[in-house]
């Protein structure tokens, strides 16, 4: 008489072996770890400690620490999300666009919180970490941190970075941003919503762009706008801040 | 909603054409935003058909870093040394950033405008 258990068990080995092959199930896992991650959100009434990046991050990494399953093989699925980074980064002139008339009456005001917010996120970033004994090239890897993904890898690698490093401190800059985000600004009493979206987007790209288009429709477009001004801001002024920086720091 | 997809990628496209045409630092996607939001501001009616989409994509931001987000656990775990220097540099700087954005933002427009912004505080 045959091992009936023995059969099911290897049976469900196979056809875990031929899903996670195929791009499917990393696509799967990430949708299915959202919408769990977003329920929790939810339930915590968005409180910004319920981050839902954060959230379905773990979920995905736990799963993929379980199965065993590789980063490289979870991306053949989730690069389909991935992609849409980009039509989503275009999508975000949509919500600008309609604050344009708003815009053109803070002009001068909005340029200098850019200009000021883009200046210290290098500085600082570059600064602290120099003190703290990080290597010159390390400076430079976390110097970009506060602009979107593209651009800052784009960045760091034009300044003799790490891109890969660098991508993984903008996510983390990204998170750590939104959830302290509403507890900084209360202690500093930073109310109006065009201040608190802006402030989000210059420092923590679009994991605060999504944070504040889900308090409101204001501070989704002030973030959008202070993500992509950044974007294109640090682009510009990082290549020669930075190294004059290293240079007044003795490296 | 397929024709707002469509014009996306093709507001993409052309800003990818144009920072390889002039070999500029800033990646194509906000390159295509920035011509996007110029024919939005010169073609209101473009609104209508590329509206709907674009929200839905929006509303939607946070899942589309997830998988990047699970890269930085994988690079973490795989890292070496000079962690603090990194962590360090992170946290304050965001801390550092918002507050400067936020504060110099709300001072320079209350000072335009005082009255209206008392009164919705």
């Amino acid at each position: 008489m045959p091992d009936f258990s023995q059969l099911r068990f290897s049976e469900l080995g196979h056809f875990w072996v031929y899903l996670a092959a195929s791009p499917l199930l990393g696509l799967t896992l990430t949708l299915c770890a959202y919408v769990f991650a977003q329920w929790v959100y939810g339930k915590a009434k968005m409180s910004p400690l319920a981050n839902p990046v954060l959230i379905a991050v773990a979920i995905v990494s736990l799963v993929l620490l379980a199965s065993g399953m590789s980063y490289q093989r979870y991306f053949s699925g989730a690069q389909f999300v991935h992609f849409l980074l980009g039509p989503a980064t275009v999508a975000l002139a949509v919500p600008l666009a309609r604050q344009v008339p708003r815009l053109r009456r803070h002009l001068f005001p909005l340029i200098c919180a850019l200009l000021s917010g883009c200046v210290t996120a290098i500085v600082s970033a570059v600064g602290v970490a120099l003190l703290l004994g990080a290597s010159p090239q390390l400076a430079r890897t976390v110097a970009p941190k506060s602009a979107t993904t593209p651009i800052a890898m784009a960045v760091s690698e034009h300044l003799g970075g790490v891109p890969a490093l660098t991508a993984v401190m903008v996510i983390v800059t990204g998170i750590f941003g939104s959830i302290t985000a509403k507890f900084l600004f209360n202690a500093m009493r930073v109310e109006s919503h065009a201040a608190r979206g802006l402030a989000l987007g210059v420092a923590a790209h679009g994991v605060g762009t999504a944070r504040a288009f889900q308090v409101s429709a204001e501070m989704g477009a002030y973030a959008g706008l202070g993500m992509g001004l950044n974007g294109v801001l640090t682009a510009l002024i990082a290549p020669w801040l930075v190294p004059l920086m290293l240079g007044w720091m003795g490296r | 909603m397929l024709l707002a997809f469509a014009l996306l990628l093709l507001f993409q496209c052309l800003g990818e054409g144009i920072t390889f045409l002039f070999g500029l630092p800033v990646p194509g996607p906000v390159i295509g935003m920035l011509v996007l939001l110029a024919a939005l501001v010169a073609f209101p009616r473009l609104h209508e058909v590329i509206e709907a989409g674009a929200n839905e994509l929006l509303r939607h931001l946070s899942l589309l870093y997830v998988p990047a987000g699970v890269g930085v656990i994988v690079a973490a775990s795989s890292g070496r040394g000079q962690w603090l220097a990194i962590v360090a540099a992170v946290v304050v700087s965001t801390l550092a950033t918002m507050a400067v954005t936020g504060v110099v933002l709300q001072a320079l427009s209350k000072s335009e405008q005082p009255a209206r912004e008392k009164r919705d505080a």
